[in-house]
């Protein structure tokens, strides 16, 4: 008896045969292959932002106006000043409604509205953010016939809204359950045990949120093409054209004048150090350990 | 205090439902509006919007169909290139680099930061990097050697559907490799032991395993990147031409959907206007198809596995 087990034992190994031993290497070296394939572009894209963009940065650069073409010293002051006014206004709109609907989703998940809601939101997270542009231009633009920084900021919160709302709900489901009940067993009730120990215990995840819908609507371009438009000047009040970095990097990479096209590539490296800059801020420190937080979903 | 303590609960939900119903209001809003503002495009053209494939602002003609064909053709060029690159980098991170968790997670923030590249600079890139070097060592090459296939005929000039189709590839990976890595670190290890029991080597494991077990999940990753592949905007419109064109040369200068409207909305008014803002509600009614059918099919997959763990 004990021989037959020990005869079966030593015939086990043999059984992989040659194809499978090769078939398996080959398609560990097609995964390296795919990965190398995907890392590729990435290392070119910035590489290729930061060595062509560094030449055309300088302070006049940051703080000037734009000139006419191949007339020095053009700037995109009034782009980064309106960059940041429309994602203002749009961070006013949607952080409030995206973290109460959050809240929503996550304190009231068994409601009819909520999953209605939540299922509406992660459809609307995956929308082309052109298709935005076009609904506020139909009932802002149209109506009034004025391109504004105020619609370019309505535009920026659709795209935000669904993108704070869905990472508000995932972290705050993440809130264990056993925290409500303490507070409750305590007297203090929901509305308060919701906006103080739920909130505060998931106000990381909140704040990770909020900071990525605010990176992914800087580099949204095509929503303002059709909202806000353009202006080479500092718009007076937030009811006109107002200019900003993406629509900026489009005309100007588009034009045929040489020196438009490298301060395109000049504002495209200030656009994606401010982008960067906020992503590694979420990544390093606050959002490790949160999962389903991904910009792109 | 007694009728207190109710009211402050009913006042908060009150205000988060309201929250949460201004997503569904906003949904349904968009629908109608894009209705309203396309009305007298979709009364003048009807059905034939769809599949006539003159578009002639000059005369007053517009028809949809070279943008529905360059969408659909650029999208399956991404899906074809990117789909397996993503599923490479899934399977690398989730199975092979399953005992060094630090290393995949790095890799998976690299892959991600892609992700948060704006489609602008995309556009930049493809312009005065990908079409010099896509047009000089890709195109021209096959268009000398295997011109006369009519896929790689035509004038390789680098501004065409190629070029946009390998932009929107690089553009997907990160939505689809991120959503199949997902996949892949939900399926129980149990699957895996199982195989491995049985005297499998890696790859039999992954393929007979992992992948069947994920499988609808995995659908659901593709579904996602090919919304994203047509919703894009930006990037394309930069680098395919922009003239509307339906023509089995991958080196034949297109236009998308979304390219369309992003390039000629300006200079639009009356019933171009209004033919562009129908192209935005069949962009509307396709993403909200393919980003319903991405969520249902993901939802089922990470409930599944709630209920099992």
């Amino acid at each position: 008896l004990r021989g037959v087990v020990v005869t079966t034992k030593s015939n086990l190994p043999t059984s992989i045969s040659l194809w499978r031993k090769i078939v398996n290497k080959l398609m560990t070296i097609l995964v390296i292959i795919a990965v190398v394939l995907a890392v590729i572009p990435l290392l070119l894209i910035l590489g290729d932002v930061f060595v062509r963009g560094a030449p055309a940065i300088s302070i006049g650069f940051l703080t000037h106006l734009p000139t006419a073409p191949n007339v020095p010293g053009g700037g995109i002051a009034n782009a980064i000043v309106g960059t940041f006014t429309m994602v203002g206004i749009a961070a006013l709109i949607s952080v409030p409604i995206g973290v109460g609907a959050g809240i929503f989703f996550s304190e009231w998940a068994t409601s009819k509205i909520s999953t209605v809601s939540s299922f509406m939101n992660d459809v609307l997270t995956g929308f082309p953010s052109i298709v935005l542009g076009l609904f506020v231009f139909v009932i802002i633009i149209l109506p009034t016939k004025q391109f504004s920084a105020f619609a370019g900021g309505i535009a920026l919160s659709f795209v935000m809204l669904p993108i704070i709302a869905r990472t508000t709900g995932e972290s705050l489901k993440l809130v264990p359950m056993t925290l409500r009940e303490a507070s409750m067993a305590l007297g203090i009730p929901r509305w308060k045990t919701v906006l103080r120990i739920v909130i505060g215990t998931g106000k990381n995840g909140l704040l990770t949120g909020i900071l990525l819908a605010v990176a992914r609507a800087t580099g949204e371009t095509a929503p303002i093409l059709l909202t806000a438009s353009t202006s080479i000047y500092f718009a007076k009040s937030i009811f006109q054209p107002t200019a900003s970095l993406t629509v900026f990097i489009y005309n100007y990479a588009t034009s045929p004048y040489a020196s438009w096209q490298t301060q395109a590539w000049g504002a495209a490296l200030v656009l994606i150090l401010i982008m960067l800059g906020l992503n590694l801020l979420v990544k390093l420190t606050i959002g490790r350990n949160l999962t389903g937080t991904r910009l792109e979903l | 205090l007694r009728f207190r303590l109710p009211r402050g609960d009913t006042i908060l939900k009150i205000l988060l439902a309201a929250a949460a119903l201004f997503i569904i209001g906003l949904v349904i809003g968009l629908a109608v509006e894009l209705y309203l503002g396309s009305a007298s495009s979709i009364f003048k053209f009807g059905p034939s919007f769809l599949v006539g494939s003159k578009w002639q602002p000059t005369n007053n003609v517009f028809n949809a169909l070279p943008f529905i064909y360059g969408t659909l053709l650029t999208s399956a060029i991404a899906i074809v290139i990117g789909f397996p690159i993503s599923l490479g980098i899934a399977i690398f991170i989730s199975e092979k680099l399953k005992s060094h968790q630090t290393f995949g997670y790095l890799l998976g923030t690299i892959v991600d930061l892609l992700a948060a590249v704006p489609s602008v600079i995309y556009g930049l890139w493809g312009v005065f990097v990908l079409i010099p070097l896509l047009r000089d060592y890709v195109e021209k090459p096959l268009h000398n050697s295997l011109g006369f296939i009519s896929l790689f005929s035509g004038h390789p000039f680098g501004y065409d559907f190629l070029t946009a189709g390998v932009i929107l590839a690089i553009m997907i990976i990160p939505t689809m490799s991120a959503v199949s890595r997902d996949v892949l670190s939900v399926v129980p290890n149990s699957q895996r032991e199982a195989m491995y029991s049985l005297g499998a080597t890696d790859w039999e494991v992954t393929q007979k395993s992992v992948l069947p077990y994920a499988k609808s999940g995995l659908f659901g990753a593709f579904i996602l990147g090919l919304g994203r592949a047509f919703g894009e905007t930006m990037a394309v419109t930069m680098v395919i031409g922009n003239i509307p064109t339906i023509s089995s040369s991958l080196f034949s200068p297109g236009a998308t959907l979304s390219s369309i409207i992003a390039n000629e909305f300006s200079e639009s008014s009356g019933i171009f206007q209004s033919a562009l803002i129908e192209i935005g509600l069949i962009l509307f009614f396709v993403a909200l198809l393919i980003n319903g059918l991405a969520r249902l099919l993901l939802w089922r997959m990470t409930r599944g596995t709630q209920v099992k763990a």
